[in-house]
């Protein structure tokens, strides 16, 4: 990639919705009543992005959730397995994000991703290429090797920002989410297995039939708390380049002077609020779902919490 | 440039002593070490102040939780689902942007006798503004933590106390707090071990690095826009933060080791260290 601070949100700024005329009859703001003005003020285009990047937020928790829950379960049996050099593997990707602050890795991964995702291509698509990639400070591949070609519309930039935002929260996630599965597998109670193999049932049966079904209700705290952290993070999105919703609070809370349609001061505060509100209320009904989750899933289990389900019914 | 001129121009490049320029090419190993080293000791700076000054709050915050008077106990938990519920990254801002709301010139405070004026510029640098936010975070996090630890105090335990007449302030201080401190105390480390991590986000939200005095993520990220190659900076900065970590693991384990003192070997409770990501 050699184009300096690619991600930096101000070189992805978008010219689509300048020019975009409001809804309602809001032809000329600078005449209009307070509370019509608020309705025109906040039915803008660049509202519209705005309400629209929530929709983002959700896309990423909603991607990058089991795409995590994926890389953490082949951790996790990684981190269980017979051969040594798996077993190593999996257990270094669990080690590695610990101790290390998490956004030093979005910062990392983002980079690193890119420049590995145009090297292979290079490799491949330019094979005779005679300069070194490494130039100085520069990173240089061929024209055909870009990811994406510099030719391509807007949105597949925009899209292929937002893929290496899933990705790299994967990758993170996916460790914590690998930490808390195999220690999950390891909760299930021993008898469980040793009735499954007194039934004759193989390896790979017992595992897939006894110990993966069981594992979920002593993964679910762990993996709820990782939920958590999960929305807390996404704000992130907005360091790793793409247009979220602290990128557009920051652009539309700034003060406009009577340049624009909308002239105001600083309003920032009232939209930090706004995403902070966002917040509490998507913790609140997560936390809610998971206890409901957390009920469902002890049915009919060995433990103190299963067992008070059946004496209640 | 040798590396000993290095370390003499940069070591305390991020508390604005030495070279003021950073260096803008040909970066030498050395020079990214010393310098994302020294932007370290803002890291440490947040993490212990906020830590100690916080560690009071929590305790007070805790005990606020678990109050009967509804009065007492609903701003606790207020406080403590507000900052857990919220990412740290949007507190910032916010805490930044009020900050910056405030008067510049400051407040004029009519005190009846005198007017005193009170300066609120301060509060928008990252020393003060961003200390403030980690330290109410902290607070709110270890504050659930004691929470749940004061909640677990074995019932025996108080009884005894009971038993053996002690009330009010002294059954607190003697029993009620010693065992919520032991029983809280694998947790709480796992909290300082965020609360380090968490440091690295004061300069990446609303607080600006002044003249370029920033934390070691801020050079560190410095160096990678700089030369393009994330491989040299990040992993530098990483193996700092294993170091910060392993030193906070090696001191909370000795005041674990100090909590359990009292116990038969096989009851001491061990650390068990499992750092989380971002609040």
């Amino acid at each position: 990639m050699a184009r300096p601070g690619f991600f930096l949100p101000k070189i992805l700024k978008s010219n689509a919705h300048q020019g975009e005329q409001p809804i309602l009859s809001c032809a000329d703001p600078k005449t209009l009543e307070s509370l019509h003005w608020l309705a025109c003020y906040l039915t803008t285009g660049k509202h519209m992005a705005f309400y629209s990047s929530f929709g983002t937020v959700l896309l990423l928790l909603a991607v990058t959730a089991p795409a995590a829950l994926a890389f953490g379960f082949g951790g996790a049996m990684a981190a269980r397995s017979g051969f040594a050099p798996l077993r190593w593997c999996g257990k270094g990707y669990t080690a590695i994000v610990r101790g290390v602050p998490d956004i030093a890795f979005f910062l990392f991964f983002v980079i690193a991703l890119d420049q590995g995702f145009e090297w292979l291509r290079h490799k491949v698509k330019c094979p005779d290429w005679d300069m070194p990639v490494r130039q100085g400070s520069d990173f240089v591949v061929c024209d055909a090797a870009k990811m994406p070609l510099s030719s391509s519309p807007q949105w597949v930039h925009e899209s292929y920002g937002f893929a290496i935002a899933v990705l790299t929260f994967a990758i993170v996630f996916g460790a914590f989410a690998a930490n808390v599965l195999y220690g999950a597998m390891g909760t299930v109670p021993r008898a469980q297995i040793e009735t499954a193999e007194a039934y004759g049932l193989s390896h790979r049966q017992t595992f897939w039939r006894i110990l993966v079904p069981q594992m979920w209700v002593f993964a679910l705290p762990g993996l709820g708390n990782l939920w958590m952290i999960l929305i807390k993070a996404t704000p992130l999105l907005f360091l790793l380049g793409v247009e979220d919703i602290v990128y557009w609070a920051r652009e539309l809370g700034s003060s406009k002077t009577a340049v624009f349609d909308f002239p105001h001061p600083d309003w920032r505060l009232y939209y930090f609020l706004t995403l902070l509100v966002f917040y509490l209320a998507l913790t609140r009904v997560s936390e809610v779902v998971l206890s409901r989750v957390n009920m469902r899933l002890s049915h009919g289990q060995a433990t103190v919490a299963g067992d008070a389900q059946r004496r209640a019914a | 440039m040798s590396c000993t001129q290095t370390i003499e121009d940069y070591a305390l490049r991020s508390i604005g002593i030495g070279e003021r320029l950073l260096p803008r090419s040909d970066f030498t190993l050395c020079e990214q070490v010393v310098l994302i080293g020294s932007g370290l000791i803002w890291n440490v700076y947040f993490g212990l102040l906020a830590l100690g000054f916080g560690f009071i709050l929590a305790v007070s915050v805790a005990m606020a939780k678990a109050a009967p008077a509804a009065w007492v106990r609903k701003p606790a938990e207020w406080f403590i689902f507000v900052f857990r519920g919220s990412p740290l990254f949007i507190q910032f801002f916010l805490f930044y942007e009020t900050f910056v709301l405030l008067p510049k010139i400051g407040i004029d405070l009519n005190l009846g006798f005198a007017e005193i004026t009170i300066e609120t510029r301060w509060l928008t640098r990252a020393w003060a503004g961003a200390l403030i936010v980690l330290f109410l975070n902290t607070s709110a996090y270890a504050g659930e933590i004691f929470h749940g630890a004061l909640r677990s105090i074995p019932r025996g335990d108080m009884e005894a106390g009971d038993a053996y007449g002690f009330t009010g302030w002294h059954k607190f201080r003697k029993i009620t707090f010693p065992t919520m401190l032991r029983l809280a105390w694998p947790a709480y480390t796992n909290e300082a071990i965020f609360l380090f991590h968490a440091t690295t986000l004061v300069y990446f939200s609303g607080f600006p690095a002044w003249q370029q005095k920033g934390d070691a993520l801020y050079y560190a990220s410095y160096f990678a826009d700089k030369t393009f190659n994330p491989f040299v900076p990040y992993p530098i900065l990483a193996g700092y933060f294993i170091l910060l970590t392993l030193a906070v693991i090696l001191i909370f384990g000795l005041v674990n080791a100090r909590l359990n003192r009292h116990l038969p070997q096989d009851r001491r409770q061990k650390l068990r260290v499992r750092p989380q990501v971002i609040r």
